[in-house]
């Protein structure tokens, strides 16, 4: 694995010439998976930029490749075409600490919550080296101090079933943090909660945002939900997608529940469902 | 414990007083030969009059049952872990597993006797035989159910699969595997007594066909009292392992009020 050396992941990589570094960047990657006759092509040759500490949500018609383009940046897919560049070497390397969460927050029923958002530190370096010796004491008050950013305070030595669904989905987000990536990966996150419960962890997926300054990429279908977290939203078309329209979101910060019912957000909402609604009537055959 | 439970447990306890109640009534009453059907009364009399005599076979039935078992469950562990891992492998192995699991293991001991001579030996390796089957099959499935998600999530981090075999495969698999350490150990048990009433001059099973062949009914009995209390002892001490070690997969319904 690559060795990891906080804060200095852009020297001297050509990208650090820029003013504000590239975090992830997409050159012409296309994926298609399986071979042959059966070859299904999920992602036509894309190419995106994303900078440091950007909160980039990506939506389009469902089975468009919106995962796709997360499971690149992760390094989980390698493209079929084209070039990954993550953290200003490519994916493989691993150059940039990633955080990941689903729909599916899949904690582990056999661990407290807290030793199950301590997972990542018994993984990733410089943590895992320290796990024994620090589990017990600062990894321990840093999970915490996690879950109560979340408005999870007290719930750390409780068992995952004994949590609700958004609780679990908080506990998520804090694994998806602890090691303190400089890249959050979010699938779809709340897909499963209530519109209540998904307002509220919005605001909070803001606040960690905001704190931690990680570069997000986050994959959803709710418009209202990029509109609300990201400060640029790429538009996809059908499979084999590719991004057809790409704009920043510029309402000022913090954002508010409230602030989604006027005019402006209205607006931004229905011109990125008609981006969709096109691009579910028109889908991209042949458009490699 | 609550108050359902423990009536439960009279009701059971009540059952098998009653069985032995009726079975030496059914004796009394019928006039039953000794050499037929022994009372149960004179099979306990029996059991404590010899138990000096019996305990050396006791020791060996359970000596070899529990080095044939760990053997097993080590060999089990392996092969299911290694099946499990791979769905290939799953798929490509399961028919010969199932071909050797189906063939009855009485009918290998004297195979296990032509190799090794009468005695320990055999009695090992048919309880290693009969007991590793179910504990591969259940870490293999245990292994193979993992989320896919979760396994994401630990790649992306840059975790390698034995990282990921270790904190999430193999603690997953531990319900499914005491589980079947629980009817593994009794499968053990009897094939280490099958091996030594086929072949071999110590054990509980020995004791058995000899006592049989000189018309000794209340010792026979007195031996299947013993094997008996020695498979309820040990599944009863798999399960209280079991309960320990994988309460999270079960504990779930006393928890979720609090």
């Amino acid at each position: 694995m690559m060795r990891m050396q906080p804060h200095s992941e852009f020297l001297g990589s050509p990208v650090s010439a820029a003013a504000v570094p590239i975090a992830i960047e997409l050159s012409d990657a296309s994926v298609t998976f399986g071979r042959g006759e059966r070859a299904v092509p999920a992602l036509s040759k894309t190419t995106l930029r994303i900078a440091d500490g950007e909160f980039v949500a990506l939506v389009g018609p469902s089975g468009c490749g919106k995962s796709t383009i997360l499971r690149l940046a992760s390094g989980l897919v390698q493209p079929t075409t084209g070039v990954v560049i993550v953290g200003g070497r490519e994916v493989a390397a691993r150059a940039l600490r990633v955080g990941m969460a689903f729909q599916n927050p899949t904690m582990l029923p056999w661990m407290t919550i807290e030793r199950n958002i301590m997972l990542p530190l018994k993984i990733v370096e410089p943590f895992r080296s320290q796990f024994r010796k620090l589990r017990k004491t600062e990894y321990r008050d840093k999970a915490n101090a996690l879950l109560e950013q979340v408005g999870l305070k007290g719930f750390g030595n409780r068992f995952p079933w004994q949590l609700s669904g958004g609780m679990l989905q908080r506990a998520n987000l804090c694994r998806a943090l602890i090691h303190e990536p400089r890249m959050l990966l979010l699938d779809e996150p709340f897909g499963a909660l209530d519109q209540f419960t998904r307002e509220e962890l919005w605001s909070i997926l803001q606040d960690l945002w905001m704190t931690h300054k990680a570069t997000v990429l986050l994959v959803t279908h709710d418009l209202r939900e990029a509109a609300f977290l990201a400060s640029r939203i790429c538009v996809m078309s059908a499979r084999p997608g590719r991004i057809v329209d790409d704009s920043e979101v510029s309402f000022s910060r913090p954002r508010t529940v409230a602030m989604t019912f006027e005019p402006d957000f209205v607006a931004l909402n229905q011109k990125l469902r008609g981006f969709i609604v096109d691009a579910r009537s028109a889908p991209a055959e042949g458009a490699i | 414990m609550t108050g359902r439970d423990v009536r439960q447990k009279a009701w059971s306890a009540a059952l098998i007083v009653l069985f032995f109640v009726a079975w030496e009534l059914f004796c009394v009453m019928s006039g039953m030969s000794d050499l037929v059907l022994p009372r149960p009364s004179e099979v306990f009399v029996t059991l404590y009059q010899k138990f000096p005599l019996l305990w050396p076979h006791i020791l060996q039935t359970l000596a070899t049952t529990m080095i044939g078992f760990v053997l097993g469950v080590g060999l089990g562990v392996v092969l299911g872990a290694v099946i499990g891992v791979s769905k290939t492998a799953y798929d490509t192995a399961y028919p010969l597993l199932v071909g050797f699991s189906s063939i009855p293991k009485v009918a290998v001991v004297p195979i296990f006797v032509l190799w090794f001579g009468s005695g320990s030996v055999p009695a090992v390796l048919t309880a290693l035989s009969i007991c590793f089957f179910p504990i591969v099959v259940n870490i293999a499935t245990g292994l193979a159910t993992t989320e896919p998600e979760l396994e994401d999530v630990l790649k992306a981090l840059g975790a390698s699969k034995f990282d990921i075999l270790w904190n999430v495969g193999l603690p997953r698999t531990m319900p499914f595997f005491f589980a079947s350490l629980k009817v593994a150990v009794s499968y053990a048990f009897v094939g280490a007594v099958l091996s030594e009433t086929v072949a071999s001059n110590r054990g509980i099973g020995n004791v058995m066909i000899t006592a049989s062949s000189n018309f000794n009914v209340p010792l026979v009995f007195a031996g299947l009292f013993v094997l008996a209390g020695l498979g309820v002892a040990l599944y009863v001490i798999f399960s209280l392992i079991e309960g320990r070690v994988t309460g999270w997969a079960t504990r779930k319904n006393d928890l979720i009020a609090t």
